[in-house]
């Protein structure tokens, strides 16, 4: 069987503790871009969305610069996204044992690995959020380009941007829901963070969560 | 003499009859009722008196400090021919064939802010302050505090606002809030030389359109009436339409005008449950660390993995 879910750049250093290569620089770039954008488009969003929230376009110096910035923020999103999209997608693929992952969520939650059946490297519940970020940020900049009537307010009716800004409000709390579940996941789960920011978790970690992957690896998958 | 006839200018000594102290809406906040209530106010404009000649077009401009560049004749009367950031108001002239007397009827409607007693710009409004209304039913954009969003114009019945590519904020008629606060008439009033517009309060402005409703039903206008559309809660503009049964014939003038349910939704029970929904997210994250503790990697599992990479070819 290929494994399908190594991708370039994975590797395995044997040692104690042994330490496992899980994003390259460019793919840790690329993230915390990503990220940024994220964060800021929702402050700069959640400043319009509700009058108590309307003090966070001081962080970006105004309300008229809100307005402008954010959907600027959301033109590089949409990029770096992209660029994130095309690294990742293949390995969050669904697979066989996501259906009992997804079974066993109260395992899950409880933190019980051992009852879970043994992962690749993106387990259910980060494949859901990978998808549903995707889908959410093509949503985002669709109805977002209808409302941004500084440059196209002509090319769409009023009645248009109006389904458009609801669509892009709601859109905006579902991702602002997935992210806090995206980071959420990372603090728990003990060890993960440093994937992103050095580059490396621990053996044990791997095989904690993504035994599957893990294995793949140490067997020879594809190398740096 | 008529009360909707107004006296002079003053000159000297003029104080303002109103202001802040006075709203009784302001966009994106919570305001206290005022302590007083002012007198309503209404424009009033007769359709079926209308000769089309603009002069209200050139006194808003006039008034309001503006200039529209000259326009492009298309073969309509109508110039401009739309609202922009530059023109609050414009003549929108339709060509009709009534259908039981066979007569061609030039319908010439003066489009314009209506005033709404339940503004749909001021609830679309994200910024605090950038729409305002007076008891006197009065709504004004307050300029500093716009942000250019453009909600506005998604919130409004009437497709009234215009968002400047100059600087970026909204624009429409304030029923010169500026001049009534001084006890004159809105520019437009003053100019108009059939008396089509009139100007007072909302309830001489009824009194006066009864007056003329008979007059046209007595000419054979057997619809004649009112347009003070209460899906909006009327509004502090209102027309006499020799066809009140058909708004629509007046270039669109909506039949039924209320602030769209989608408009309803977004500022209505998506606000609420927007928010509800990120503060539960966030919640159960903080309870389920509370609750279950980090998730942690073991010693054992560490050695597992030693095991298992020692085992294995890779480097
Ligand atoms: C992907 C490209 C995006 C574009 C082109 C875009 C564009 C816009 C525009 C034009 C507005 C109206 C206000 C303004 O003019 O600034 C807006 C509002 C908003 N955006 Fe975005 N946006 C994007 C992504 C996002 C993302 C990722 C989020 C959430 C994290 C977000 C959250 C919001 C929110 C909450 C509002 C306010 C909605 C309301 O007032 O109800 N946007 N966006
Ligand atoms: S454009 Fe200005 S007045 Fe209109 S909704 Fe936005 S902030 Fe309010």
């Amino acid at each position: 069987m290929t494994a399908y879910d190594v991708e370039r750049g994975d590797g395995v250093h044997p040692g104690q503790p042994v330490k496992v290569d899980r994003y390259t620089a460019g793919a840790r770039v690329n993230h915390w871009i990503t990220a940024t954008c994220l964060v800021l488009l929702a402050l700069s969003g959640l400043a319009l969305f509700h009058p108590s929230l309307f003090f966070l376009t001081g962080l970006f110096g105004g309300g008229q610069t809100t307005r402008w910035i954010h959907p600027w923020i959301g033109v590089v999103l949409f990029f770096s996204f992209a660029g994130l999209f095309v690294r990742f997608w293949r390995a969050n693929l669904w697979a066989s044992e996501d259906g009992t992952w997804m079974a066993r969520l109260a395992d899950v939650l409880g933190g019980r690995e051992e009852r879970l059946p043994e992962i690749g490297k993106y387990n259910a519940g980060q494949k859901v959020v990978f998808w549903s970020m995707s889908v959410l940020i093509v949503i985002l900049i669709a109805s977002g380009i209808l409302i941004w009537d500084q440059y196209f307010a002509a090319y769409s009716t009023v009645e248009t941007k109006r389904f458009a800004v609801l669509i892009h409000a709601l859109g905006a709390v579902a991702i602002i829901c997935v992210w806090i579940v995206h980071v959420y996941a990372a603090i728990w789960v003990r060890g993960t963070i440093g994937a992103m920011t050095r580059g490396q978790v621990t053996g044990g970690w791997a095989w904690r969560h993504h035994r599957k992957w893990l294995r793949e690896l140490v067997g020879g998958g594809k190398k740096a | 003499m008529v009360s909707f006839i107004l006296p002079p200018a003053p000159t000297t000594d003029v104080k303002t009859t109103y202001g802040q102290e006075d709203l009784i809406k302001r966009s994106a906040s919570n305001i206290s009722p005022p302590a007083r209530q002012l007198t309503p106010v209404a424009k009033l404009i007769d359709v079926s008196k209308c000769i089309g000649c603009k002069a209200c077009e050139v006194a808003c401009l006039e008034w309001n400090d503006m200039r529209t560049p000259v326009g492009v004749n298309t073969g309509v009367y109508d110039n401009p021919h739309d609202l922009t950031p530059d023109m609050f108001t414009t003549m929108r002239f339709t060509e009709w064939v009534n259908p039981e007397s066979k007569n061609l009827e030039w319908l010439i409607r003066k489009d314009g802010c209506m005033h709404c007693a339940d503004p749909g710009c001021l609830k679309a409004c994200p910024a605090p302050g950038a729409i305002v209304q007076y008891s006197n039913g009065i709504v004004d954009f307050d300029h500093d505090k716009c942000i250019g969003c453009g909600y506005c114009v998604k919130g409004c019945p009437f497709n009234i606002p215009r968002i400047s590519q100059v600087d970026n904020k909204a624009y429409k008629c304030t029923l010169c809030s500026d001049r009534v606060a001084v006890g004159q008439g809105p520019a437009c009033a003053k100019a108009c030389p059939t008396q089509a517009i009139v100007f007072g309060t909302k309830d001489e402005m009824k009194k006066h359109a009864e007056g003329r409703i008979k007059d046209l039903q007595s000419r054979g206008f057997k619809n004649a009436g009112l347009y003070d559309p209460p899906g909006v809660g009327g509004t502090h503009v209102m027309y006499v339409l020799h066809h009140n049964d058909q708004p629509q014939i007046y270039a669109n003038l909506p039949n039924n005008p209320r602030i769209s349910p989608v408009v309803e939704l977004w500022k209505g029970a998506t606000k609420y449950a927007g928010l509800a929904a990120m503060a539960a997210f966030a919640a159960i994250g903080v309870i389920h660390h509370l609750v279950t503790g980090p998730n942690k990697v073991s010693e054992e599992e560490e050695r597992k993995a030693e095991e298992l990479a020692g085992k294995g070819k890779t480097s």
